[in-house]
């Protein structure tokens, strides 16, 4: 038999790391969310659909500020030494993907303000008059709101990707050590992004096109999952130790209940149903993409920081 | 101090630090001394010594802006050469215990209720006075013992002394080291004694058995054993559990526990057939050796592989490894000794091989102490003793010599034979861990009148008091001077190093106010303990002055070792080294030790055996912030294989049962291949149930509360605690 | 440049903690937090056990996610002897840096800071050795300058044989266990 006995206790690192709790999966969840929606409002600016006057695809990059702004307020709360989070903005840090995420926060919101400002909505107008005539020059210049779009769409990559760079970089958690873990987020983000406007589109067609294009991202999300795995477990035991956590271990009921059954599967099967109108359009099935994309987020950040070198270190 | 390190620093200003406080990079060096520590600025290193444990290892500690901050060990110290072990280090921690008694306490409802009053020092002393009075009128002053471990017990010896009680005692003979001490006096007519006089960093090959040096901290010993690994000495270790010792053995012998003997027999049994004994030596110092081989050589491998369950050939192997190094082959003699109740004879056995391999007195074995000769203080004569002490009526165990039966004390208080015992002073030892079978120790106090427990925390014999008195603790008063017999004489001295947190104060103020009070007051004639401490030590011609700065002062150091000129002096009745003792069996005992079979464990029990963990000393260092941390809880060691069979997993809580029925707290579970199936393992001192020690209350299980049931030995008195067997209460 | 780094000879080490409590008073290392501990490992079945002691801490490592994690640049590398420190006054309390070590050796502070084994630098830098290296009641840790082939732990390594801990997770640490 092998025992191990470490006299170490401290909190939150012994007997298994926990030092991140809720707050990052809700910032990285909602970072993703908003990334996916950025691509898909600059998609639809870069495609000139901006005229379609019933798009949800303008009320998305409010509702991405909205919930940047909290995911970032969740970042804010995990913080422990939260009076020199300024720190973050007197350097930057080239090896450092958190550095990076702070300076693309930086680039993201300006980039959403522009979207927003192509078209403000009627109450924003109601307070600052100003903006009709902003959004009435803006929209005078086709090429500028492409060029919207296409920011858009690339801070919206940077940012979702970076949610799956910040954790694939900490080497020390074989779970979180795969490089594929960026696109599963980045395709996790764009799959939830596309259910929520799948969700709140008034306009039939749009919500039809983006039940589509979620579809898609989530077959994608199970093919990304599909080959993250294969890379795991032909790795070295602590990244096979890792997988298996999800795949037959402590957190597989709830990764196989809550992110591939309830969050992938089933609201894939229903949403494949109703765009071939076999079924009616229900709002049950994107909101189980999102909390699925959510709970995606719980069990990566918890697993992860359970998965530990040290099991091939000590068998 | 720059780039000085601290070595250089203290050979430089090695005369003016103690007093002089030393501001790092300032110019303001020197603070006057007279001011209060707490106030003082800058950091400041005081030399004292180390009150942990009973090894007296000299310190330095450091006060930065007048708090107490690190202690580390005096370079100037043979004991510790500098390198305080992990209590000693920790020892900043018994300065800030949030759990310290505060103040003077007297009982205000039952006993063991720990209901209090806070009083003052007065009002405590009046009571002590007034019942120590009555009791001198109506029993004599013979009714009074002390029960006290450490030096710190000292003055209050001398205060019973000079109240005219014979009864002084300490668990650490009867309880511990005495059979120990009792097996090598008849051999070698003399004593192993504290600090054990083990030449282990020169030895060659070493032998423990009854040992787990490296989680017993000595810090001497562990030093030495530490130089010996280096220089690859051969190890061989016997144990029924897989110490840390063990794993840096050569040979480990898993013995079944209470069958040591029957290996001793058979390792003196094969040196003898096959002549590998010291015959220079034994002839020269020894007798009874004709005897002794007729006795011993029966004992073959094959039949001690039966009792033991140690294999033939190992037990060949491991004989003649022992030889072959010999006379550099040091078999330790272990300390607590107190197993089974032929322990005088088994720790006599320990002695006797160390005899054949020529060990005693030489280099690598045990080599001769010598001790700082410092005046006894100048005091008037005691009064004469009108009684014996109770502790050993009608010398029922011939051999108890030197020290006191401390559970004979415990007898008399409960008979009130030879004569009552009204009251008991304890200083420094919980009586209830110390002392076998918890029931006979409560029924004793409550035949006293009078119980003071002098104690640094609410200890759970301080909960059976009638007074407790908060005492400072060691970095807060002074102490009398540590002369231990060691490898070279030194005298160390225990001074203040910061103020009490409270009301606290030191043993001798205490001992000199009560004696004062009860008309005692010409046996405490000097001023203050610096008067006392001063006056002895001009005696030799030392200063205090002097001793305050440097800790340490030693002596002239002189041979150790026979080969060096060491006069070899034997006080037997024989003057020689007893093979044979004649004084054993004129007492009717066995004259060369003999095996008893000891009971094996009934179907569904595990012998309970325990033992020392680095970081703590005993039950009195659970409550230090800084040792709790360390280890805040002790586990129940169960085999693999056993743990299987029960359904215990490594981590659950469960609780033990004894013979008699006792169930203990519980205690979490260890899973582990290090230890064999016929045993469990704890740590002792765990497991209190003193609910004012509010960090340990509860806090694992105690090995005290399951044992009891004891056997007594009969040449000493001494009472073996390794006869309880334990199953598993599963619904913990 | 100096590389300053640990020799533990893991055949002396008897796990006392002495190292642990050195440290918690020479640096006030906040109750229940630990910046050194001690691993005992053993194999086989008894009474045929191979065990090893081993003091642990943070590894100094020559290849330090931790500090390429910071954002902040709070966690960094010292220009003497290559130690790895974090700087109370730059840190945000955003725990990468504990998440990044493969050795768990990092904790957060309850001042909010992220905290570890310093090699008790403030020692080192009046040419004393760390707390844990100079109480050890065993002698069983040597600290120095691993690139100064004349130094002890350089000789120690040229001479005995050694491990280091999870060197597949390509840190580069530099303390050495001797076995
Ligand atoms: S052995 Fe440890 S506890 Fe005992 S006196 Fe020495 S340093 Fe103190
Ligand atoms: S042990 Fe951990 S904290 Fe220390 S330098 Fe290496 S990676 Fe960084
Ligand atoms: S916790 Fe502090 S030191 Fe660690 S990465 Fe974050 S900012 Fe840097």
């Amino acid at each position: 038999m092998h025992e191990i006995f470490t006299t170490r206790n401290n909190p939150y690192v012994d007997p298994i790391m926990a030092m991140w709790e809720w707050q990052i999966p809700v910032y990285l969840f909602l970072g993703g969310m908003v990334a996916g929606m950025m691509i898909i409002a600059g998609y639809f600016l870069f495609s000139g659909r901006h005229k379609e006057s019933n798009c949800a695809c303008f009320s998305i990059p409010f509702t991405s500020l909205i919930l940047l702004s909290l995911g970032m307020f969740a970042l804010f709360l995990d913080l422990a030494h939260k009076p020199y989070v300024w720190r973050l903005y007197t350097t930057f840090q080239l090896k450092s993907p958190m550095s990076w995420g702070a300076w693309i926060l930086i680039l993201v919101y300006p980039a959403l303000i522009a979207n927003i400002l192509i078209r403000p909505s009627q109450w924003m107008i109601n307070r600052v008059p100003k903006l009709s005539e902003i959004a009435g020059k803006i929209q005078q210049h086709h090429i500028l709101i492409r060029n919207i779009g296409i920011l858009n769409m690339l801070f919206g990559l940077m940012l979702g990707a970076y949610t799956g760079v910040l954790l694939s970089t900490l080497g020390s958690r074989p779970l979180w050590n795969t490089s594929l873990l960026w696109v599963l987020f980045l395709v996790s983000g764009l799959s939830a992004a596309a259910a929520y406007v799948h969700l709140v589109a008034k306009n039939k067609a749009e919500s039809e096109l983006l039940a589509k294009a979620d579809n898609g991202f989530l077959v994608v999300e199970l093919f990304v999952f599909v080959m993250m795995f294969l890379g795991l477990l032909s790795s070295a035991k602590p990244h096979i130790e890792a997988a298996n956590l999800l795949l037959n271990g402590a957190y597989a009921p709830i990764f196989w209940v809550f992110v591939i059954g309830m969050g992938i599967v089933i609201p894939l099967i229903i949403q494949l149903l109703a765009v071939n109108h076999k079924v009616k359009h229900t709002p049950i099935a994107p909101i189980m993409v999102i909390v699925g994309g959510l709970i995606l987020r719980f069990v990566i950040v918890s697993a992860g920081q359970y998965s530990h070198w040290f099991n091939a270190h000590f068998h | 101090m720059n780039s000085l390190s601290r070595r250089k620093f203290l050979k430089i200003s090695g005369a003016t630090i103690a007093t002089a406080a030393v501001l790092a990079g300032s110019a303001k060096t020197f603070v006057k001394a007279s001011k209060k520590i707490s106030e003082r600025k800058g950091l400041e290193i005081i030399p004292t010594y180390c009150d942990l444990c009973f090894w007296k290892c000299g310190a330095l500690a450091y006060i930065e802006d007048g708090k107490l901050w690190k202690v580390e060990g005096n370079p100037a110290d043979p004991l510790s050469n500098g390198r305080l072990c992990p209590r000693g280090t920790g020892g900043v921690g018994a300065h800030y215990d949030p759990d310290r008694l505060k103040s003077p306490l007297i009982r205000k409802s039952l006993r063991g209720e720990e209901k209090w009053i806070d009083v003052t020092w007065d009002e405590a002393f009046d009571y002590i006075a007034e019942k120590m009075i009555k009791i001198k009128n109506e029993y004599g002053p013979e009714s009074v013992a002390l029960f006290s471990h450490g030096i710190g017990g000292s003055f209050l010896k001398h205060l019973i002394r000079a109240y005219g009680s014979p009864n002084e005692t300490a668990p650490s003979f009867a309880q511990c080291r005495g059979p120990r001490e009792v097996g090598f006096e008849l051999t070698f007519g003399d004593v192993v004694g504290s600090p054990e006089r083990t030449d282990i960093e020169n030895t060659r090959c070493l032998t423990l058995i009854g040992s787990h040096l490296g989680e017993n901290m000595h810090n001497t010993q562990v030093q030495e054993f530490s130089r010996a690994v280096e220089r690859g000495a051969s190890i061989i270790v016997v144990d029924p559990r897989f110490s840390v010792a063990a794993s840096k053995a050569k040979y480990y012998l898993p013995i079944k526990p209470g069958t040591d003997l029957a290996l001793l027999l058979a390792w003196m049994s094969i040196i003898v057939n096959e002549k590998l004994y010291d015959a220079e030596y034994i002839s020269k110092y020894g007798t009874g050796f004709d005897l002794f081989v007729a006795e011993v050589s029966k004992y073959t491998p094959e039949w001690a592989y039966v009792e033991t369950g140690i294999e033939p050939d190992l037990i060949r192997e491991t004989a003649r490894e022992m030889a072959r190094y010999k006379p550099a082959s040091l078999v330790h003699p272990g300390r607590h000794a107190t197993w089974y109740g032929d322990d005088a004879q088994r720790s006599r056995a320990i002695a006797l091989l160390n005899a054949l391999l020529g060990s005693w007195g030489r280099k690598g074995g045990f080599y001769q102490t010598h001790s700082f000769s410092i005046p006894k203080y100048p005091y008037p004569p005691y009064p004469e003793l009108k009684k014996e002490s109770v502790h050993n009526p009608n010398n029922k165990y011939p051999f108890a010599t030197g020290e006191q039966i401390s559970t004979g004390i415990r007898e008399a208080t409960i008979t009130g034979k030879p004569y009552p015992i009204k009251g008991w002073f304890v200083y420094g030892t919980n009586l209830m861990q110390a002392l076998p079978n918890q029931n006979e120790t409560v029924e004793a106090i409550q035949n006293l009148d009078l119980m003071v427990v002098v104690d640094v925390i609410p200890s759970e014999i301080a909960g059976w008091a009638d007074v407790v008195l908060p005492e400072s603790v060691y970095l807060e008063r002074y102490d009398d001077l540590n002369t231990s017999p060691f490898k070279e004489a030194f005298v160390g001295i225990r001074q203040p190093v910061i103020e009490e947190p409270n009301d606290q104060k030191p043993n001798w103020w205490m001992a000199k106010k009560i004696a004062e009070k009860i008309g005692l007051g010409n046996y405490f004639p000097w001023k203050d303990v610096e008067e006392y401490l001063d006056t002895r030590l001009q005696a030799a011609d030392l200063s205090l002055q002097e001793l305050k700065t440097k800790g340490i002062i030693k002596a002239p150091q002189q041979p150790i070792y026979f080969e060096d000129g060491a006069e070899p002096e034997f006080l037997t009745p024989s003057g020689k080294i007893e093979f044979y003792s004649s004084q054993l069996a004129e007492a009717g005992f066995d004259p060369v030790p003999r095996y008893t079979k000891h009971p094996d464990p009934p179907p569904g029990y595990f012998r309970l055996i325990y033992g020392r963990a680095p970081v703590h000393t005993f039950s009195k260092t659970q409550s230090n912030p800084l040792l709790k941390d360390m280890m805040d809880e002790n586990e129940l060691w169960v085999n693999t294989d056993i743990a299987e069979k029960y359904g215990l997993n490594h981590g659950v809580y469960i609780k033990l049962k004894n013979q008699d029925g006792v169930v203990s707290n519980k205690i979490k579970v260890r899973v582990t291949e290090r230890i064999r199936t016929d045993c469990v393992y704890m740590v002792h001192g765990f497991g209190q149930k003193s609910r004012q020690l509010r960090s340990t209350f509860n806090k694992g299980a105690s090995d005290s509360e399951l044992i009891t049931k004891y056997t007594i030995d009969p040449l000493m008195g001494g009472t073996a605690m390794n006869v309880n067997f334990v199953t598993f209460e599963m619904e913990a | 440049m100096a590389r300053f780094g640990m020799v533990i000879d893991t055949k002396k080490c008897v796990g006392c903690q002495d190292c642990v409590i050195a440290c918690k008073t020479e640096n006030k290392v906040p109750e229940g937090h630990d910046r050194d501990w001690i691993v005992t490992e053993s194999h086989g079945k008894f009474p045929d056990i191979l065990m090893e002691i081993r003091t642990e801490r943070c590894n100094h490592c020559s290849n330090t996610p931790c500090v390429s994690c910071c954002p902040t640049g709070a966690s960094h590398i010292h220009d003497v002897g290559g130690v790895v420190l974090v700087n109370h006054d730059l840190c945000i309390g955003c725990k990468a840096c504990v998440e990044s070590c493969p050795y768990d050796a990092r904790f957060i502070h309850p001042d909010g800071y992220a905290d570890k084994c310093t090699f008790c630098i403030h020692r080192v830098e009046k040419g004393l050795k760390p707390a844990c290296v100079e109480v050890c009641p065993t002698y069983c840790m040597h600290f120095g300058d691993l690139d100064d082939p004349n130094s002890e732990v350089s000789k120690l390594l040229q001479s005995r044989k050694y491990h280091v801990n999870l060197p597949e997770a390509g840190t580069q640490p530099n303390i050495f266990y001797l076995i």
